[in-house]
Protein backbone atom coordinates (compact mmCIF):
# COMPACT_ATOMS: atom_id res chain seq x y z
CA UNK A 1 0.00 0.00 0.00
CA UNK A 2 2.60 2.27 0.61
CA UNK A 3 4.79 1.71 -2.29
CA UNK A 4 1.80 2.31 -4.44
CA UNK A 5 1.54 5.69 -2.54
CA UNK A 6 5.00 6.43 -3.23
CA UNK A 7 4.65 5.58 -6.91
CA UNK A 8 1.38 7.60 -7.49
CA UNK A 9 3.28 10.73 -5.91
CA UNK A 10 6.25 10.22 -8.17
CA UNK A 11 3.81 10.05 -11.54
CA UNK A 12 1.78 12.43 -10.45
CA UNK A 13 5.34 15.02 -9.79
CA UNK A 14 6.74 13.80 -13.02
CA UNK A 15 2.83 15.09 -14.80
CA UNK A 16 3.47 18.42 -13.91
CA UNK A 17 6.03 19.64 -16.99
CA UNK A 18 3.26 17.93 -19.15
CA UNK A 19 0.29 20.10 -17.76
CA UNK A 20 2.75 22.94 -17.57
CA UNK A 21 3.48 22.80 -21.30
CA UNK A 22 -0.21 22.67 -21.67
CA UNK A 23 -0.78 26.30 -20.14
CA UNK A 24 0.48 28.31 -22.73
CA UNK A 25 -1.20 31.91 -22.07
CA UNK A 26 0.37 35.25 -23.22
CA UNK A 27 -1.33 37.01 -20.52
CA UNK A 28 0.54 39.42 -19.19
CA UNK A 29 0.79 39.24 -15.53
CA UNK A 30 1.16 42.82 -13.14
CA UNK A 31 3.50 41.13 -10.25
CA UNK A 32 4.02 44.42 -8.68
CA UNK A 33 0.10 45.52 -9.09
CA UNK A 34 -0.52 41.38 -7.71
CA UNK A 35 1.73 42.03 -4.41
CA UNK A 36 0.73 45.71 -3.82
CA UNK A 37 -2.44 44.38 -3.99
CA UNK A 38 -2.71 42.50 -1.32
CA UNK A 39 -0.83 44.03 0.95
CA UNK A 40 -2.13 47.22 0.55
CA UNK A 41 -5.81 48.88 1.43
CA UNK A 42 -8.82 48.73 -1.02
CA UNK A 43 -11.99 49.62 -0.79
CA UNK A 44 -13.38 46.51 -1.62
CA UNK A 45 -12.36 42.98 -0.25
CA UNK A 46 -11.48 40.87 -3.47
CA UNK A 47 -12.05 37.24 -2.44
CA UNK A 48 -11.91 34.95 -5.53
CA UNK A 49 -11.26 35.06 -9.18
CA UNK A 50 -13.72 32.59 -10.58
CA UNK A 51 -12.73 32.00 -14.58
CA UNK A 52 -13.60 35.89 -15.59
CA UNK A 53 -15.26 37.12 -12.87
CA UNK A 54 -14.13 38.84 -9.74
CA UNK A 55 -15.62 37.64 -6.48
CA UNK A 56 -15.66 40.63 -3.87
CA UNK A 57 -17.30 42.27 -1.11
CA UNK A 58 -17.80 45.97 -2.23
CA UNK A 59 -17.48 47.62 1.33
CA UNK A 60 -19.42 50.89 1.87
CA UNK A 61 -17.74 54.24 0.96
CA UNK A 62 -18.33 57.05 3.58
CA UNK A 63 -16.89 60.17 2.43
CA UNK A 64 -17.47 63.78 3.17
CA UNK A 65 -16.66 65.70 0.35
CA UNK A 66 -17.24 69.51 -0.70
CA UNK A 67 -20.76 68.39 -1.69
CA UNK A 68 -21.64 66.50 1.60
CA UNK A 69 -21.67 62.99 3.26
CA UNK A 70 -21.83 60.18 0.88
CA UNK A 71 -22.58 57.08 1.62
CA UNK A 72 -22.38 54.45 -0.66
CA UNK A 73 -21.35 50.88 -1.90
CA UNK A 74 -17.86 51.18 -3.30
CA UNK A 75 -19.31 48.71 -5.86
CA UNK A 76 -20.43 52.02 -7.82
CA UNK A 77 -17.12 53.35 -7.87
CA UNK A 78 -15.51 49.69 -9.38
CA UNK A 79 -13.64 50.17 -12.53
CA UNK A 80 -13.11 53.50 -12.63
CA UNK A 81 -16.35 54.77 -12.60
CA UNK A 82 -17.17 58.30 -10.74
CA UNK A 83 -20.21 58.56 -8.96
CA UNK A 84 -21.45 61.87 -7.38
CA UNK A 85 -18.15 63.36 -8.00
CA UNK A 86 -16.08 60.97 -6.58
CA UNK A 87 -13.65 58.56 -8.03
CA UNK A 88 -10.61 56.68 -7.44
CA UNK A 89 -7.54 58.42 -8.98
CA UNK A 90 -5.16 56.23 -10.50
CA UNK A 91 -2.28 57.34 -10.73
CA UNK A 92 -0.55 60.12 -8.56
CA UNK A 93 -0.30 60.84 -4.91
CA UNK A 94 -3.37 59.80 -4.13
CA UNK A 95 -3.03 56.66 -6.12
CA UNK A 96 -6.12 54.33 -5.04
CA UNK A 97 -7.29 56.54 -3.39
CA UNK A 98 -11.17 58.44 -3.64
CA UNK A 99 -10.61 61.91 -5.10
CA UNK A 100 -12.91 64.73 -5.99
CA UNK A 101 -11.73 67.18 -8.59
CA UNK A 102 -12.25 70.59 -8.14
CA UNK A 103 -10.79 73.16 -10.30
CA UNK A 104 -8.71 70.63 -12.09
CA UNK A 105 -6.65 69.84 -9.02
CA UNK A 106 -7.12 66.17 -7.33
CA UNK A 107 -8.12 66.57 -3.55
CA UNK A 108 -8.79 64.12 -0.79
CA UNK A 109 -11.85 64.76 0.70
CA UNK A 110 -12.69 63.39 4.34
CA UNK A 111 -12.54 59.64 4.19
CA UNK A 112 -13.90 57.68 6.49
CA UNK A 113 -14.90 54.27 4.61
CA UNK A 114 -14.99 51.00 5.86
CA UNK A 115 -11.98 49.53 3.85
CA UNK A 116 -10.35 46.33 3.85
CA UNK A 117 -8.08 47.38 6.80
CA UNK A 118 -10.96 48.52 8.98
CA UNK A 119 -13.09 45.35 8.03
CA UNK A 120 -10.14 42.97 9.51
CA UNK A 121 -10.10 45.05 12.66
CA UNK A 122 -13.44 44.86 12.96
CA UNK A 123 -13.36 40.94 12.61
CA UNK A 124 -9.85 41.07 14.59
CA UNK A 125 -11.86 42.53 17.55
CA UNK A 126 -15.09 40.72 17.49
CA UNK A 127 -13.12 37.82 17.45
CA UNK A 128 -10.92 38.85 20.30
CA UNK A 129 -13.82 40.05 22.04
CA UNK A 130 -15.50 36.61 21.95
CA UNK A 131 -12.11 35.06 22.62
CA UNK A 132 -11.25 36.99 26.20
CA UNK A 133 -15.20 37.09 27.01
CA UNK A 134 -15.87 33.14 27.07
CA UNK A 135 -12.08 32.68 29.05
CA UNK A 136 -13.41 35.37 31.75
CA UNK A 137 -17.14 33.14 31.83
CA UNK A 138 -14.99 29.90 32.45
CA UNK A 139 -13.28 31.45 35.23
CA UNK A 140 -16.40 32.98 36.53
CA UNK A 141 -17.96 29.87 37.12
CA UNK A 142 -15.73 27.49 37.67
CA UNK A 143 -13.04 27.49 40.98
CA UNK A 144 -9.88 28.13 39.95
CA UNK A 145 -7.96 26.33 42.91
CA UNK A 146 -9.97 22.97 42.41
CA UNK A 147 -9.88 23.01 38.57
CA UNK A 148 -8.00 23.10 35.50
CA UNK A 149 -9.47 25.01 32.73
CA UNK A 150 -10.89 23.27 29.71
CA UNK A 151 -11.64 24.58 26.15
CA UNK A 152 -10.65 28.56 25.14
CA UNK A 153 -9.66 29.21 28.37
CA UNK A 154 -6.90 26.39 28.49
CA UNK A 155 -5.80 28.10 24.89
CA UNK A 156 -5.21 31.56 26.69
CA UNK A 157 -4.29 31.12 29.96
CA UNK A 158 -0.48 30.34 29.15
CA UNK A 159 -0.75 33.19 26.99
CA UNK A 160 -1.96 35.71 29.59
CA UNK A 161 -0.40 34.10 32.17
CA UNK A 162 3.34 35.27 30.01
CA UNK A 163 2.29 38.25 29.74
CA UNK A 164 1.20 39.08 33.33
CA UNK A 165 4.66 37.54 34.34
CA UNK A 166 6.50 39.76 31.83
CA UNK A 167 4.57 42.63 33.62
CA UNK A 168 5.32 41.62 36.96
CA UNK A 169 8.92 41.09 36.39
CA UNK A 170 9.46 44.07 34.26
CA UNK A 171 6.90 46.96 36.23
CA UNK A 172 7.40 45.97 39.71
CA UNK A 173 4.98 46.82 42.08
CA UNK A 174 1.56 48.08 39.88
CA UNK A 175 2.02 45.90 37.24
CA UNK A 176 -1.72 44.89 38.02
CA UNK A 177 -2.75 48.08 36.33
CA UNK A 178 -1.06 48.14 33.32
CA UNK A 179 -1.38 44.02 32.61
CA UNK A 180 -4.98 44.64 30.34
CA UNK A 181 -3.04 47.06 28.20
CA UNK A 182 -0.11 44.95 27.27
CA UNK A 183 -2.47 41.47 27.27
CA UNK A 184 -4.60 43.98 24.80
CA UNK A 185 -1.94 44.53 23.10
CA UNK A 186 -0.12 41.11 22.86
CA UNK A 187 -3.56 39.46 21.92
CA UNK A 188 -4.47 42.18 19.42
CA UNK A 189 -1.51 41.82 17.77
CA UNK A 190 -0.76 38.17 17.96
CA UNK A 191 -4.37 37.53 16.29
CA UNK A 192 -4.31 40.28 13.18
CA UNK A 193 -0.60 38.62 12.79
CA UNK A 194 -2.16 34.87 12.31
CA UNK A 195 -5.18 35.96 10.51
CA UNK A 196 -2.70 38.35 8.18
CA UNK A 197 -1.01 35.37 6.94
CA UNK A 198 -4.24 33.20 6.44
CA UNK A 199 -5.20 33.47 2.51
CA UNK A 200 -8.87 33.00 2.16
CA UNK A 201 -11.34 35.33 3.16
CA UNK A 202 -11.87 36.36 6.93
CA UNK A 203 -8.11 36.44 6.71
CA UNK A 204 -5.72 37.34 4.66
CA UNK A 205 -6.41 41.60 5.11
CA UNK A 206 -2.48 42.99 5.86
CA UNK A 207 -3.29 44.92 8.83
CA UNK A 208 -0.49 44.92 11.16
CA UNK A 209 1.48 45.62 7.67
CA UNK A 210 -0.13 49.01 7.57
CA UNK A 211 2.41 51.32 9.27
CA UNK A 212 -0.96 53.19 10.55
CA UNK A 213 -2.30 50.50 12.70
CA UNK A 214 1.61 49.69 14.49
CA UNK A 215 1.66 53.36 14.67
CA UNK A 216 -1.37 53.68 16.99
CA UNK A 217 -0.34 50.75 18.42
CA UNK A 218 3.08 52.65 19.54
CA UNK A 219 1.32 55.90 20.04
CA UNK A 220 -0.75 53.70 22.74
CA UNK A 221 2.30 52.73 24.75
CA UNK A 222 3.72 56.12 24.80
CA UNK A 223 0.69 57.82 26.22
CA UNK A 224 0.86 54.37 28.86
CA UNK A 225 4.64 55.39 29.44
CA UNK A 226 4.59 58.91 29.51
CA UNK A 227 1.31 60.02 31.16
CA UNK A 228 2.25 57.93 34.17
CA UNK A 229 5.40 58.46 34.83
CA UNK A 230 6.53 59.15 38.54
CA UNK A 231 8.35 62.64 39.48
CA UNK A 232 11.68 60.47 39.07
CA UNK A 233 11.45 59.46 35.64
CA UNK A 234 10.94 63.13 34.35
CA UNK A 235 13.76 64.65 36.51
CA UNK A 236 16.13 62.02 35.06
CA UNK A 237 14.45 62.91 31.39
CA UNK A 238 14.55 66.85 32.29
CA UNK A 239 16.90 67.66 34.69
CA UNK A 240 19.35 64.66 35.36
CA UNK A 241 21.85 63.88 37.54
CA UNK A 242 25.38 64.40 35.62
CA UNK A 243 28.42 66.87 35.88
CA UNK A 244 27.94 70.63 34.00
CA UNK A 245 28.97 70.96 30.98
CA UNK A 246 26.63 67.63 29.71
CA UNK A 247 23.47 69.44 31.41
CA UNK A 248 22.18 71.32 27.98
CA UNK A 249 22.79 68.41 26.00
CA UNK A 250 21.40 65.01 28.12
CA UNK A 251 17.55 66.50 28.12
CA UNK A 252 17.75 67.31 24.35
CA UNK A 253 19.03 63.22 23.86
CA UNK A 254 16.88 62.13 26.73
CA UNK A 255 14.08 63.67 24.64
CA UNK A 256 14.86 62.34 21.35
CA UNK A 257 15.40 58.60 22.79
CA UNK A 258 11.61 59.11 24.38
CA UNK A 259 10.41 59.91 21.17
CA UNK A 260 12.29 57.47 19.04
CA UNK A 261 11.30 53.99 21.32
CA UNK A 262 7.68 54.50 19.73
CA UNK A 263 8.92 54.96 16.26
CA UNK A 264 11.15 52.14 16.68
CA UNK A 265 8.05 49.67 18.02
CA UNK A 266 6.49 51.01 14.86
CA UNK A 267 8.85 50.07 12.30
CA UNK A 268 9.87 46.76 14.07
CA UNK A 269 6.66 45.67 13.83
CA UNK A 270 5.52 47.02 10.49
CA UNK A 271 8.85 46.34 8.47
CA UNK A 272 8.61 42.29 9.77
CA UNK A 273 4.96 42.26 8.96
CA UNK A 274 5.56 43.56 5.70
CA UNK A 275 8.71 42.22 4.66
CA UNK A 276 7.29 38.53 5.60
CA UNK A 277 4.15 38.72 3.27
CA UNK A 278 6.04 40.68 0.24
CA UNK A 279 8.33 37.48 0.20
CA UNK A 280 5.30 34.99 0.48
CA UNK A 281 3.76 36.66 -2.50
CA UNK A 282 6.64 36.61 -4.62
CA UNK A 283 7.27 33.15 -3.79
CA UNK A 284 3.84 32.37 -5.31
CA UNK A 285 4.38 34.56 -7.86
CA UNK A 286 7.51 33.00 -9.46
CA UNK A 287 5.14 30.53 -10.10
CA UNK A 288 3.10 32.76 -12.56
CA UNK A 289 6.43 34.43 -14.22
CA UNK A 290 8.21 30.77 -14.88
CA UNK A 291 4.66 30.23 -17.17
CA UNK A 292 6.36 31.30 -19.87
CA UNK A 293 9.95 29.86 -19.66
CA UNK A 294 8.83 26.29 -20.69
CA UNK A 295 7.47 22.88 -19.16
CA UNK A 296 10.64 22.08 -17.12
CA UNK A 297 11.58 25.44 -15.39
CA UNK A 298 7.31 25.47 -15.16
CA UNK A 299 7.34 22.13 -13.10
CA UNK A 300 10.52 22.36 -11.25
CA UNK A 301 10.42 26.05 -10.20
CA UNK A 302 6.55 25.20 -9.24
CA UNK A 303 7.94 22.78 -6.92
CA UNK A 304 10.72 24.55 -5.15
CA UNK A 305 8.16 27.73 -5.44
CA UNK A 306 5.51 25.71 -3.32
CA UNK A 307 7.90 24.31 -0.86
CA UNK A 308 9.29 27.72 -0.15
CA UNK A 309 5.99 28.95 0.09
CA UNK A 310 5.56 26.85 2.92
CA UNK A 311 8.62 26.88 4.69
CA UNK A 312 8.19 30.61 4.48
CA UNK A 313 4.18 30.31 5.90
CA UNK A 314 5.44 28.72 8.79
CA UNK A 315 8.04 30.87 9.27
CA UNK A 316 5.57 33.76 9.39
CA UNK A 317 4.00 31.81 12.40
CA UNK A 318 6.80 32.19 14.22
CA UNK A 319 7.95 35.68 13.79
CA UNK A 320 3.88 36.97 14.14
CA UNK A 321 4.64 35.48 17.55
CA UNK A 322 7.84 36.41 18.32
CA UNK A 323 7.15 40.18 16.91
CA UNK A 324 4.20 39.99 18.92
CA UNK A 325 6.35 39.08 22.33
CA UNK A 326 8.71 41.82 21.63
CA UNK A 327 6.66 44.31 21.66
CA UNK A 328 4.22 43.33 24.59
CA UNK A 329 7.79 43.09 26.53
CA UNK A 330 9.92 46.54 25.09
CA UNK A 331 6.75 48.11 26.46
CA UNK A 332 6.62 46.81 29.53
CA UNK A 333 10.34 47.73 29.77
CA UNK A 334 9.34 51.15 28.62
CA UNK A 335 6.81 51.45 31.43
CA UNK A 336 8.90 49.98 33.66
CA UNK A 337 11.65 52.50 33.42
CA UNK A 338 8.89 55.37 33.90
CA UNK A 339 7.63 53.99 37.08
CA UNK A 340 10.88 53.76 38.44
CA UNK A 341 11.08 55.26 41.58
CA UNK A 342 15.02 57.05 43.45
CA UNK A 343 16.92 54.18 44.82
CA UNK B 1 37.18 55.30 -14.13
CA UNK B 2 36.47 56.70 -16.73
CA UNK B 3 34.02 53.82 -17.41
CA UNK B 4 32.29 54.29 -14.61
CA UNK B 5 30.99 57.33 -15.31
CA UNK B 6 29.88 56.14 -18.47
CA UNK B 7 28.21 53.35 -17.28
CA UNK B 8 26.66 55.92 -14.87
CA UNK B 9 25.19 57.64 -17.65
CA UNK B 10 24.06 54.88 -19.48
CA UNK B 11 22.12 53.35 -16.82
CA UNK B 12 20.58 56.54 -15.26
CA UNK B 13 17.41 55.97 -13.78
CA UNK B 14 18.28 52.28 -12.72
CA UNK B 15 20.99 53.13 -10.36
CA UNK B 16 18.31 53.42 -7.47
CA UNK B 17 16.99 50.26 -8.36
CA UNK B 18 20.80 48.96 -8.03
CA UNK B 19 21.70 50.71 -4.32
CA UNK B 20 18.31 49.67 -3.34
CA UNK B 21 19.58 45.63 -3.97
CA UNK B 22 22.72 46.59 -2.85
CA UNK B 23 21.32 47.53 0.35
CA UNK B 24 18.83 44.66 1.00
CA UNK B 25 21.96 42.46 0.79
CA UNK B 26 24.02 44.36 3.24
CA UNK B 27 21.26 44.49 5.89
CA UNK B 28 20.51 40.85 4.96
CA UNK B 29 24.28 40.58 6.13
CA UNK B 30 24.79 42.62 8.73
CA UNK B 31 21.41 40.95 10.12
CA UNK B 32 23.09 37.71 10.01
CA UNK B 33 26.49 38.02 10.78
CA UNK B 34 24.69 40.03 14.50
CA UNK B 35 21.89 36.91 14.53
CA UNK B 36 24.69 34.46 14.36
CA UNK B 37 26.82 35.72 17.02
CA UNK B 38 23.83 35.56 19.44
CA UNK B 39 23.08 32.08 18.83
CA UNK B 40 26.68 31.26 19.08
CA UNK B 41 26.81 32.74 22.46
CA UNK B 42 23.69 31.38 23.54
CA UNK B 43 24.52 27.84 22.80
CA UNK B 44 28.05 28.11 24.32
CA UNK B 45 25.97 29.63 27.62
CA UNK B 46 23.48 27.09 27.53
CA UNK B 47 26.57 24.26 27.08
CA UNK B 48 28.23 25.75 29.91
CA UNK B 49 24.67 26.00 32.15
CA UNK B 50 21.87 23.94 30.97
CA UNK B 51 19.61 25.02 33.60
CA UNK B 52 19.68 28.44 32.29
CA UNK B 53 18.34 27.01 29.06
CA UNK B 54 15.13 28.83 29.73
CA UNK B 55 16.32 32.48 30.58
CA UNK B 56 18.96 32.19 27.75
CA UNK B 57 16.56 31.13 25.26
CA UNK B 58 14.09 34.25 26.01
CA UNK B 59 17.07 36.68 26.22
CA UNK B 60 18.32 35.18 22.57
CA UNK B 61 14.59 35.94 20.92
CA UNK B 62 14.51 39.27 23.05
CA UNK B 63 18.02 40.04 21.41
CA UNK B 64 17.25 38.42 17.67
CA UNK B 65 13.74 40.46 17.33
CA UNK B 66 15.92 43.66 18.49
CA UNK B 67 18.39 43.38 15.72
CA UNK B 68 16.15 42.33 12.99
CA UNK B 69 14.04 45.71 13.65
CA UNK B 70 17.38 47.33 12.60
CA UNK B 71 17.81 44.91 9.49
CA UNK B 72 14.42 45.84 8.60
CA UNK B 73 14.85 49.21 8.95
CA UNK B 74 17.28 49.02 6.33
CA UNK B 75 15.06 46.93 4.25
CA UNK B 76 12.09 49.66 4.07
CA UNK B 77 14.57 52.35 2.86
CA UNK B 78 15.61 50.20 0.24
CA UNK B 79 12.11 49.53 -0.49
CA UNK B 80 11.25 53.32 -0.49
CA UNK B 81 14.03 53.80 -3.01
CA UNK B 82 12.74 51.25 -5.47
CA UNK B 83 8.40 52.33 -4.92
CA UNK B 84 9.14 55.93 -4.88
Amino acid sequence: MKTLHYILVTVMLLLLPAVAARAEESEELDIPGVIFGHIGDDYEWHITDIGDRAIAIHLPVIVKSSTGWHVFSSSRIAHGHSYEGLHVAHEGKYEGKIVETLGGEDIRPFDISITKNVCSLILASLLMAILVLLTARWYRKHDVLTETPKGVAAFMEPLVMMIHDIARENIGEDNRRYSPFLCTAFLFILLNNFLGIIPFFPGGANLTGNIAVTMVLSGCTFLAVNLFGTKHYYKDILWPDVPAFLKPIMPVIEVFSALVKPISLTIRLFANMLAGHIMILSMVCIIFIMAKYGPVMFGSMSVVSVLFGLFLDLLECLVSFIQAYVFTMLSSIYIGLSRAHGE
Amino acid sequence: MFLTVLLQVAAGAAIGKIGAAFGAALAALAAAFGIGKIGQSTMESIARQPESAGNLRTGMIIAAGMIEGAALFAIIVCLLAIVL
